[in-house]
């Protein structure tokens, strides 16, 4: 049943256009929903480009998420994953059960109802933003100025993280993603966070706080070295990728002025505009990626146990059996059940927190600058095609 | 309609509390599936078998 393929295929994150995925990853979708695949280090895989078959490798069972069992599917990758591995806590890279353990500790305190709860707060932390951009005034890189400083401060306060140690947990992160850090830069950057959040851990040991670490500390289930870890996965989840999505989400809306405008004047338009840019952008642009467990058969093919499968996110959710006219940006659409936020017993734990930012942000940024436009022209804007979370380095705006 | 809810398999994303909050709901202990209604009204019937759909783990079904 399985035949080798003669030309097998490479993985890339390299973007011609800003918005679009990589060609080559839509031109193998547009062949077949599975692909043979060459790893960076000579395993030879899988490849999946559709979305239908994307979303039954992240819901089966037999395929695992543990670290130790993946390929890279580009060079750079293999670095984290082997550093990963070894942090206790850590549990987007553990299967059922050890997972659930993790995540059943930890989804009561990101529910729909807590993050509605919230809305105060961000909408609050969102005005102080834009408030110091105006007495800024323009142009202003929007990205510091209000894309990672938002989720930076919602993710400290919930986490009980102090935002005065921002610099030091936004310089680690960014190493840590870097496609180009060296194996010693990412152990570094892994060890010093890890290393606060043991200080951190330790501290509301001695004095209890009321805030998700505090609490988790309090709870008494996890060891300080599980706690950092966890701490460590929902701090560096929970601010690099809301970020990208604010910058390069107003960065795409800039760039599709009828867009912009149903975003900023109509506020029945903004849940489903969000569900719309997720889809869209898709800032997971490595993976997900699996391993099976066992054979298991994907649309007459057998994936041998052991084989690595990685998921191309960003074509996926371009299937045009999915959602029809997909190459465009149309707010107006339902774009639920998109693959952004995985699919399976990973799917995202942050998604309510991150959609509920994003409701927020984007329509207070675009009222209140009307007149927002890009401050250089778009083919300047620097892109992540070099980071793990696709998005901008910088997004020059003025009003 | 009657749906059947999982809790031992619910990873409590909140997919079906966002989709339709009328007939789902989330433990306050561990954000895991509550079912407020589980025989819904028809008005309700298409927006139960798009949560059911959304739901990432497949902890939610529906019998006839």
């Amino acid at each position: 049943m399985t035949e080798a393929t003669p030309d097998l295929m490479t993985y890339t994150t390299v973007r011609e256009r800003p918005f679009d995925p990589p060609d080559a990853l839509t031109r193998a979708r547009e062949e077949t929903p599975i692909h043979r695949m060459i790893y960076a280090d000579d395993h030879e895989g899988w490849l999946i480009t559709g979305y239908a078959l994307a979303r039954s490798v992240l819901a089966h069972p037999r395929f695992s998420t543990r670290p130790e069992l993946l390929h890279p599917p580009i060079q750079q990758r293999l670095i984290n994953l082997q550093e990963i591995r070894k942090q206790p806590g850590f549990f987007l890279r553990m299967d059922p059960p050890e997972h659930t353990r993790f995540r059943r500790l930890l989804t009561g305190q990101f529910t729909v109802r807590r993050m509605k709860q919230l809305e105060p707060r961000i909408a609050e932390i969102t005005e102080e933003r834009l408030d110091a951009m105006e007495r800024e005034g323009g142009p202003v890189d929007l990205v510091q100025a209000f894309a990672l400083p938002i989720p930076s401060l919602v993710i400290c306060e919930l986490l009980g993280v102090p935002y005065a140690d921002r610099d030091r947990f936004h310089r680690d992160s960014a190493v840590m993603l870097n496609l180009q850090s060296t194996p010693e830069e990412i152990r570094t950057a892994i060890d010093d966070l890890l290393n606060y959040l043991r200080a951190l851990v330790k501290h509301k040991r001695a004095e209890p706080s009321d805030d998700l670490l505090g609490g988790l500390v309090a709870g008494g289930e996890l060891d300080d070295e599980e706690l950092a870890g966890v701490g460590m996965l929902l701090l560096v989840a929970g601010h690099e990728t809301t970020a990208n999505m604010l910058a390069l989400g107003t960065f795409a809306l800039l760039t599709n002025p009828k867009q912009l405008a149903a975003v900023r004047d109509d506020p029945d338009v903004v849940e489903g505009a969000v569900e719309e840019l997720l889809r869209y952008l898709t800032i997971i642009h490595i993976g997900p990626m699996r391993t099976a467990l066992e054979d298991v058969e994907l649309d007459g093919h057998v994936i041998k146990a052991g084989e690595v499968v990685t998921i191309a996110a960003a074509v996926a959710n371009r299937d045009p059996e999915r959602f029809g006219e997909s190459e465009t940006l149309d707010v107006s659409r339902s774009a639920h059940g998109h693959l952004t936020f995985g699919h399976g017993v990973h799917q995202c734990l942050g998604q309510q927190l991150a959609r509920t930012e994003m409701r927020i942000a984007y329509p207070a940024l675009l009222r209140r600058f009307p007149g927002l436009r890009l401050a250089v022209p778009a083919e300047e804007v620097p892109m992540r095609s070099d980071m793990s979370i696709y998005g901008v380095h910088r997004l020059p705006v003025t009003w | 309609m009657k749906i059947k809810a999982d809790t031992g398999v619910c990873v409590g994303a909140g997919m079906c509390a966002l989709s339709v909050p009328e007939v789902f709901d989330q433990s306050e202990d561990d954000g895991t599936v509550v079912v407020l209604e589980p025989d819904p009204p028809a008005s309700r019937e298409a927006a139960v078998r798009r949560a059911v759909q959304l739901c990432p783990s497949g902890a939610l079904s529906i019998e006839e």
